[in-house]
């Protein structure tokens, strides 16, 4: 039995409008390099471009967050469900522009 | 993502954002937007999408800023309120379609910060404050190359709200 990846909303047009995918793999970065093969467009909405996991996205393993755990190298075993939660942030200045409104 | 979007919502909705905007000055409102989206309706009905495809908002979810930092110029939403959004979403039949958060004594304007945190296809609404005052409110999608947000159109339904 694999490991079941369930895709958020705003990911579902870049991933077949699928809700869930499915894959063999013993860890979770395995499981998301899986989901990114095969769905190469959800990539950059899920890694930088340094290949980190973004800061806003949450990945779960059942109900445990990663960052909690062993992070990407998290182990999955069969049947475990990785699920990707958006966490959702902004604001009206960007750090950089605030910085340079500072210096000047 | 389609080339020109357009977001539809009520008058008292929109009033409603502004409203949360207003009490949280000078600090940064922020809340799920519920409502629905008919280009996920495939295989109904043309009529009963009625002429107006596009995105219909029909709930809000008021949030707590989680920023306790820096809330005047940054909003913060955990994946718990995430959760919590979608859950309270589905009770109501719709789903998190966008999210919507204030800048105080600043334009209506998507910041480079918010363009790196945005997720593709959420709406994003961002009402201005000015001294206390809401003034203009607009909407952006984030392009799928991640590169710049894109303006979506706010159009005023008269329709009463879920």
């Amino acid at each position: 039995m694999p490991v079941k990846v369930m895709i958020p909303t705003p990911l579902r047009p870049y991933a077949g409008k699928r809700a869930s995918a499915e894959f063999q793999a013993k860890t979770v970065g395995e499981a998301l390099g899986h989901l990114t093969s095969e769905f190469a467009e959800l990539r950059k909405h899920l890694f930088t471009e340094e290949g980190k996991l973004r800061s806003f996205v949450n990945v779960y393993v059942n109900d445990e967050d990663i960052r909690y755990l062993a992070k990407e190298n998290t182990p999955t075993k069969d049947g475990d469900t990785i699920s990707i939660i958006p966490s959702i942030a902004g604001g009206r200045i960007s750090r950089r522009l605030k910085d340079r409104r500072t210096r000047a | 993502m389609p080339d020109e979007t357009t977001l539809w919502i009520s008058g008292h909705l929109a009033e409603k954002i502004r409203s949360h905007g207003a009490e949280t000055y000078p600090y940064e409102c922020c809340g799920a937007l519920l409502g629905r989206d008919s280009s996920d309706i495939s295989g109904t009905d043309p009529e009963a999408e009625e002429s107006t495809p596009g995105r219909e908002i029909l709930a809000l979810f008021p949030l707590v800023n989680r920023r306790d930092d820096s809330p005047r110029n940054r909003f913060s939403v955990t994946s718990e309120d995430v959760l919590a959004a979608e859950k309270n979403a589905r009770e109501h039949g719709l789903e998190v379609v966008g999210w919507y958060h204030s800048h105080p004594d600043h334009p209506a304007r998507p910041s480079e910060y918010d363009r790196d945190h945005a997720w593709p296809w959420y709406s994003y609404i961002i009402v201005s404050v000015q001294d206390g005052a809401p003034q203009e409110m607009t909407s952006w999608r984030l392009n799928d190359d991640r590169r710049e947000f894109s303006p979506e159109g706010i159009e005023i339904r008269h329709r009463a709200a879920v």
